[in-house]
């Protein structure tokens, strides 16, 4: 255990910092793609109605290993060989992080529809009865309450996406779960090697836990 | 005030609203002129508060049409934000801006839509709060204040944008008794200062004091409108009839 610690300490603390990109840059994207399909689901437009929920169901219903070949390595061949003439290529950080923004980005556009929707429609109403527009309204009224309801929905799906960044050990990514398999190839201390890693991810996460509590307490006091 | 019968403030023609296969106003015709204050009355599910929120299109007339100030709003191309701007709607729920607080609720719409620099919006906000008798609750939250309060905010908060016509739907049916009073008030002082007004309450007693027109509406009619003294004290369609007799 402590020759675990010694020799490969510092490999594991950077894999978990390469653990902690991968999510922030897929959480960033995620956010972005979120908000979209999510306000997409809620207008008051069939079309754009049934774009976000195609891309929900879609994403909801392939497994995220499977999105991560598909996107790793199926992707780059359609380009590549089945069309043909292109050079496609994609690091395994980009092609994680487009995975974990898409599937991320279905789970968030729920808890963004829901969300919204949680709002007394009165209130959407009154601001338009005021003159203000659609989009005004919603700005101004509609979404500011809406998002302190979502908060706690929000942070859950973040703890979950960190942990689903151990999935794309599969296409090769060096984060804390791939890492750690070379660690346990190295020193044949398996229980050693996956005792020390489920604590690193247990402390993080509850760090991050944690502070959301206390921003969500702060948000309901500030209201 | 009397209602100035050379100005047309309010002119709906054949109005029809269905929703999916539910018919609930079947033909609506009427004029209100400026300064007049008409009150809708009849049974729940007859269409009146279907019938108010179609006249600031929060519902989309299925046919007819609705003129506002020379305005027609059942033409798709109007600006209807513009048109909203002079039509204050005041709701049952009451449906503050929870999210803000009193002089905020206030200020966001003549802030939002260019009409006042913020000292001019505030000073604004605050004279019409003084009206109401809560100036001291500018900075409370609306879940601070009591429904008869809130209320009283919602109506300070449409005539900050200087509206022509206020309409009230149910304005005191989610009061507590005690507080119906305050806000009836508040409406009387409007009614007094010529301010156009179109309410669907069950306040009787108030129709009788403030309306200069009452039309009782049932299965998606006017079944029959005129002076309240005479409707309400003399009926003569046995349908308002009925009505009445249950209410009063």
């Amino acid at each position: 255990m402590v020759r675990i610690i010694s020799v490969y300490g510092g490999m594991l603390l950077s894999a978990m910092g390469k653990t902690l990109l991968l999510a922030l840059l897929g959480l960033f994207f995620a956010c972005i793609i979120g908000m979209f399909f999510g306000i997409l689901s809620v207008l008051k437009n069939k079309a754009c109605n049934i774009i976000a929920q195609i891309f929900v169901d879609a994403i909801r219903g392939v497994p995220m290993i499977v999105l991560a070949f598909f996107v790793y390595f199926g992707i780059p061949y359609f380009f590549n060989t089945t069309i043909g003439g292109f050079n496609v290529s994609l690091t395994a950080l980009q092609a994680g992080t487009i995975c974990l923004a898409l599937n991320c980005g279905a789970y968030m556009s729920e808890i963004i529809r829901a969300g919204i929707e949680s709002v007394d429609v009165g209130q959407m109403e009154a601001a338009r009865s005021l003159g203000l527009s659609y989009g005004k309204a919603m700005r101004r009224v509609v979404l500011p309450q809406a998002i302190r309801t979502m908060i706690p929905s929000i942070i859950n799906q973040f703890i979950i996406t960190l942990k689903d960044t151990s999935i794309l050990s599969v296409i090769g990514f060096p984060e804390l779960v791939n890492t750690a398999k070379n660690v346990q190839a190295n020193t044949f201390m398996a229980f050693q090697t996956w005792l020390i890693v489920g604590i690193m991810y247990l402390i993080v996460i509850t760090a991050l836990s944690r502070t959301a509590k206390l921003l969500e307490r702060r948000l309901k006091r500030g209201r | 005030m009397a209602a100035n019968k050379n100005n047309v403030k309010i002119e709906v023609k054949n109005l029809k609203k269905d929703f999916e296969d539910l018919e609930v106003l079947k033909d609506i015709s009427t004029t209100v002129y400026e300064g007049e204050v008409v009150v809708l009355i009849g049974p729940s599910g007859s269409g009146k508060s279907t019938f108010l929120r179609c006249l600031n299109r929060l519902e989309e007339a299925t046919a007819g049409t609705i003129i506002i100030d020379g305005y027609d709003i059942t033409d798709k191309k109007i600006d209807i934000n513009k048109v909203r701007e002079k039509i204050g709607m005041v709701f049952q729920h009451f449906n503050l801006f929870n999210n803000l607080n009193v002089i905020k609720n206030m200020t966001l719409a003549p802030l939002e839509l260019k009409k006042a620099s913020p000292e001019e919006a505030n000073e604004n906000a605050m004279r019409m709060l003084r009206r109401v008798g809560l100036e001291d609750k500018a900075e409370s939250y609306p879940s601070q204040l009591s429904g008869g309060q809130k209320q009283r905010v919602a109506i300070a908060r449409s005539l900050c944008m200087h509206p022509d016509i206020m309409l009230f739907d149910e304005p005191t049916s989610a009061l507590d008794p005690e507080m119906v009073g305050e806000v009836l008030q508040v409406m009387k002082d409007l009614a007094a200062e010529g301010m156009t007004m179109v309410i669907v309450t069950h306040e009787m007693g108030f129709a009788r004091e403030v309306a200069d027109r009452v039309l009782f509406m049932d299965g998606g009619y006017i079944v029959e409108e005129g002076p309240p003294q005479e409707l309400l004290l003399h009926p003569k369609e046995p349908r308002t009839i009925d009505f009445l007799n249950k209410v009063l």
